[in-house]
């Protein structure tokens, strides 16, 4: 300690020094902040980490706390998964861009399913108008999953489906499909979103109301623990609550605090907590601020294992992991100088691999315009490319570790979600602190914060409000064939002429009688899927049962 | 007389990302106005009847899936056919520069895209009332 | 403003008897914001009015009354009742502006010609929104609803003023937050006809319920007042001041209980309870009604209106004519403690005697006529 009162004493002068020069050479502005607000000090010395245990908090790679990542030799071993994130239209043109990126060494595949899919609503629903194939590929039945995954062989590629409160179809029809090609279910690997409590303060693609939501996940939690025990159950998403304004600090508590949620309801549903929870997996936003992103994901790692290891007692180091899928963040993205977005989405990549992510979506330069071309994706994955070969970033683990920045923010950014998840565990957990409100609150206050930020100029973002210039309409942007729609349900006609309708009708029955039971919803899924049964008939039974969810609106 | 400027912000079509919405909703309260928010997946025939009821004098829809197309010029159609022609009908989300034109000649007044200061919207909006 | 409907007050009353939507959220519209030019139209409906039976629904934040409202209004329409809500959210004292959310939750009601839902802010003034509130129920009486509902949040008198509009008042509770009767407690508890504890699903339901009835029956005992109180139990004892504890003790304790307003539980996002709760509405009201109570409750409401409308009237005509300058100066010395309130008042009747009466010279009322 001796050193450290020999350099309080230097700084003390130094610090004396600099404020008297100040008055000459004043700095640019009064206070620095972070990206997320946070204050941000002049210098950083090992004073700033006084009465921490590097060993405890920090500790060594692949150990517990996890603080420097999860594998102990991290991309020395390989490099993340770089998954991009793609769906399109019809299966038909998506089965094509799948092969694309596999063919340009993509080494996972991504689906994006359009906003009926996302809603249990079948393509040929009154909702449906206007919405089929926009922001993804629009799956109806087990014969449009057939076509999506046609000629990719689902034992060899691992497959993230951005899907949530019908998850447990869309699983369903990939594990059809998988056993078509001859695939049984042990040798599947890939995730489902399943988070469906983001989707109430966030994302907004909701079906049912908590509490049969929370059911059919610990139903998928149970069945693949058997079924399919590669698969990822689940992927907690902090992702939206970012895009939807949050700070970074509250991406990581209301994540966290999300996860809490699951771990209490399959736990409660009888689960062993070793059984499922190393196969809980997380997915984080990453924004500019590339050394508060750093500290960020270092944060929730740290805390995500003390919350495994001593709130729920969890055994099984593989529990206490917080393995974690990374996103650039959309919103960070501008209209203006589209270009310029290249830059943005390479610093932030860039923060999610020094953070130690498992796998990465770069996003293209002109998604705040339209879904992207296949020359801006192509850009985006070789933004990682060079990242990953180029830049020297992943040749050692956790390459910040022991900066007196980077560990101070991550201190605080771990100290400041503890604050928010005992604040929901006063409220009585997630689920009812979302009820309240509470969370949405909290984000929306931090969006408006945001937004007046930029327009007074407080926060400059190039292009937008600092250095913009005059520009012409953006050419060459992707544009969805309208006439999807009609082709879905087309297809749909077809379908319901063609297939066994007994056998369709005895199947649904079932599910219907599972939903009011207290059996396992997933085999009489699988069972109607294989039926080709539509997605919105089964979510239609589910709805009928469960009830829809109502938005608690706060503004 | 002074009179409140009364709007409607709307989020017509199944996408979720609201935050822009009640951005807008937001600002619009603080420059003094009234806003009737409706919350997700708004058909156009619900947008309109919330309208007519609520006698707003704006109707501000906020898309970002691509359905814009689609769903905005339903809104106006349903409105001339109710013949009301006093509303002002705006936009903003993720919409391509490249549909303003077809919009405006549906009768969206004007698109906001991202990055749009929100005093814009506070201003076009007391500039252009149709009453 | 555009001028649809304007000259024609006969038109208008027409066509917001039709159940023409645009006529009636215009007619709001222009009586919200006090315009002169509805007035007209306002007096030949007024003898239209007094078929709606008019709900009141208040209860503190986040205990539910949307989604209630948005249930009762399902159930309602299920009898083949017509209903309009009448929704208040209030506006920011700073900006003045509001957001009104709360036609959110009644998005089940959508589309249904039967039913019309208007969000009003309370902009400011609690006499205004009391006015405003009075003005659209009357216009969607009018205009034929059959159930008119109000829901307002019950944090203030303001609230309490706009509610006891109504026919039949529901004050919704719910269990956990904190001390939970405590946000029913204060003045607004002699209202309420009909006790809902929402959320009944939630621990400590049956609890507030027990503390919602020991209070009823202490208040019952005590004062043996609360006419409302007293009234939705049964007509007899309304007015007898020897409703002591003595008195109340000779009495059968069944017959008893059974005057004390009904307290009712409900899980509004299931819709459970729901249909009692419109039941216990609906029984109020044909007490209400047998009773002549109905008559006498909108008398008093009437002449509350009255007095406030001529309150309002007064004091703009004041400060519009001399006194409204000398009102100013006395303000001033008020301030500065040259002078004392009851000198300021006695020199402001002072000048209202030497004018005559504050409404005299008024010729405008008539729309018929010339205006001032």
């Amino acid at each position: 300690m001796s050193g450290n009162e020999k350099l309080k004493a230097e700084l003390a002068r130094w610090s004396a020094g600099v404020e008297k020069s100040l008055a000459k050479h004043p700095e640019r502005r009064e206070r620095f902040v972070t990206g997320s607000k946070a204050p941000v000090e002049r210098l950083y010395t090992p004073v700033d980490l006084e009465g921490r245990d590097h060993l405890e908090d920090i500790g060594l790679p692949g150990e517990y706390p996890f603080t420097r990542g999860v594998q102990s030799t991290m991309y020395r071993g390989r490099f993340w998964t770089m998954r991009q994130y793609a769906g399109f239209a019809t299966a038909e043109e998506s089965n094509k861009r799948y092969k694309y990126l596999l063919e340009q060494g993509q080494t996972g595949l991504s689906v994006a399913f359009d906003l009926p899919t996302q809603i249990g609503y079948d393509s040929d629903h009154p909702l449906s108008a206007g919405e089929v194939g926009k922001v993804g590929v629009a799956i109806d039945s087990l014969a449009d999953m057939e076509i999506l995954f046609d000629g990719i062989p689902l034992d060899k590629v691992s497959t993230s489906m951005t899907i949530n409160a019908p998850a447990a179809v869309l699983l369903a029809m990939y594990i059809a499909v998988a056993e078509k090609q001859g695939v049984t279910p042990d040798k599947l690997n890939g995730t489902i979103q399943n988070d469906i409590l983001k989707e109430y303060v966030a994302r907004g693609t909701y079906i049912f109301p908590p509490e049969p939501s929370m059911r059919l996940i610990t139903d998928i939690f149970a069945y693949c623990s058997k079924e399919v025990p590669a698969w990822n159950t689940i992927s907690i998403s902090g992702y939206h609550i970012r895009e939807a304004g949050s700070t970074a600090v509250q991406e990581v508590a209301f994540t966290l605090a999300d996860g809490i949620a699951y771990v209490e309801a399959a736990i409660k549903a009888g689960l062993d907590v070793d059984e499922f929870a190393p196969r809980l997996s997380f997915f984080f936003n990453a924004h500019n601020d590339l050394f508060e992103e750093v500290a960020k994901f270092r944060a929730a790692r740290r805390l995500w294992a003390k919350v495994m290891k001593e709130r729920f007692g969890a055994k099984s180091p593989k529990s206490w992991m917080l393995r974690f899928h990374t996103q650039t963040g959309g919103s960070t993205l501008t209209a203006q100088q589209p270009d310029n977005n290249v830059v943005r989405v390479a610093v932030q990549a860039l923060a999610a691999v020094l953070g130690g992510t498992q796998s990465l979506h770069t996003n293209s330069r002109d998604e705040a315009l339209a879904l992207p071309t296949e020359e801006s994706v192509r850009i985006a994955l070789r933004t990682q490319q060079i990242i990953a070969n180029e830049s020297g970033a992943a040749e050692t683990v956790d390459p910040l570790a022991g900066s007196y920045y980077v560990e101070s923010l991550t201190n605080r950014i771990e100290d400041e979600a503890w604050n928010y998840i005992r604040k929901i565990d006063s409220l009585g957990g997630a689920v009812k602190a979302i009820e309240h409100g509470f969370v949405q609150q909290e984000i929306q206050d931090a969006a408006y914060a945001y937004q007046m930020d930029v327009e007074s100029g407080e926060r400059v973002v190039v292009g937008l409000n600092k250095f913009q210039v005059k520009e012409a309409a953006p050419e060459g942007l992707l544009r969805v064939d309208p006439s999807v729609g009609a082709s879905q349900a087309a297809k749909l006609e077809a379908l319901r002429a063609k297939r066994d309708s007994a056998r369709v009708e005895a199947a649904l029955a079932s599910l219907k009688a599972a939903s009011k039971s207290d059996a396992n919803l997933m085999p009489p899924i699988v069972e109607a899927v294989k039926a080709y049964a539509t997605l919105g008939e089964i979510c239609d039974v589910l709805r009928a049962t469960f009830g829809e969810y109502q938005q608690k609106v706060t503004i | 007389m002074e009179r409140t400027i009364r709007v409607l912000v709307a989020k017509p079509g199944l996408d979720g990302h609201d935050r822009g919405a009640k951005v807008i909703a937001r600002a619009l309260r603080d420059a003094g106005m009234e806003v009737v928010y409706t919350g997700l997946r708004q058909t156009p025939e619900q947008i309109v009847q919330a309208a007519v009821q609520e006698d707003v004098d704006v109707i501000a829809m906020s898309i970002l899936s691509g359905a814009h197309n689609h769903l905005f010029p339903r809104v106006t159609e349903l409105l001339a056919e109710k013949k009301v022609d006093d509303v002002l009908v705006i936009g903003g989300g993720v919409i391509p520069e490249g549909d303003y034109e077809f919009l405006k000649s549906k009768g969206i007044a004007a698109i906001f895209g991202p990055g749009t200061p929100t005093a814009t919207t506070v201003e076009f909006i007391r500039t252009h009332l149709k009453r | 403003m555009g001028d649809r409907g304007a000259p024609d007050p006969e038109g208008v009353v027409d066509l917001i008897r039709a159940g023409d939507a645009r006529t009636i959220a215009r007619a709001i519209t222009r009586a919200e914001s006090g315009d002169p030019g509805v007035e007209a139209a306002l007096r030949l409906l007024h003898r239209h009015t007094g078929k709606a039976h008019v709900v009141g629904v208040t209860g503190p934040p986040g205990s539910g009354k949307s989604t209630l409202v948005d249930k009762l209004v399902k159930t309602y329409r299920e009898r083949g009742l017509s209903v309009g809500v009448v929704a208040v959210d209030p506006s920011s004292p700073f900006t003045g502006g509001a957001v009104l959310g709360d036609r959110i939750r009644m998005q089940g009601r959508a589309l249904d010609e039967g039913v019309f839902i208007r969000s009003l802010a309370t902009r400011g003034s609690l006499g205004g929104l009391s006015k405003a509130c009075a003005e659209t129920v009357r216009i969607l009486d009018a205009a034929g609803y059959e159930r008119v509902i109000i829901e307002t949040v019950g944090v203030g008198q303001s609230e309490v003023d706009i509610v006891k509009l109504a026919d039949s008042v529901l004050l919704v509770s719910v269990p956990g937050l904190g001390d939970d009767i405590q946000a029913i407690k204060a003045g607004v508890m002699e209202i309420g006809d009909v006790f809902v504890v929402n959320k009944a699903d939630r621990d400590g339901a049956d609890r507030v319920v027990r503390e919602i009835r020991a209070m009823l029956e202490t208040a019952w005992v005590n004062t043996g007042a609360g006419g409302r109180l007293i009234a939705s139990g049964g007509a007899h004892h309304a007015a007898s001041p020897s409703n002591t504890a003595a008195g109340v003790a000779d009495e059968d304790p069944h017959a008893f209980l059974a005057k004390l307003p009904p307290v009712l539980k409900t899980v509004a996002e299931t819709g459970e309870g729901v249909g009692a709760l419109v039941e216990a509405v609906e029984a109020h009201r044909a007490k209400l009604v047998e009773s002549g109570l109905l008559e006498e409750r909108r008398k008093a409401n009437a002449a509350a209106e009255l007095k406030a409308a001529l309150a309002a009237r007064v004091l703009a005509r004041l400060e519009a004519g001399p006194a409204g300058a000398e009102l100013l100066r006395l303000a001033g010395e008020l301030a500065t403690r040259e002078r004392d309130l009851y000198d300021a008042l006695e020199t402001l009747e002072g000048i209202l005697s030497a004018s005559g009466s504050p409404l005299a010279g008024r010729s405008g009322t008539n729309p018929g006529q010339a205006g001032d």
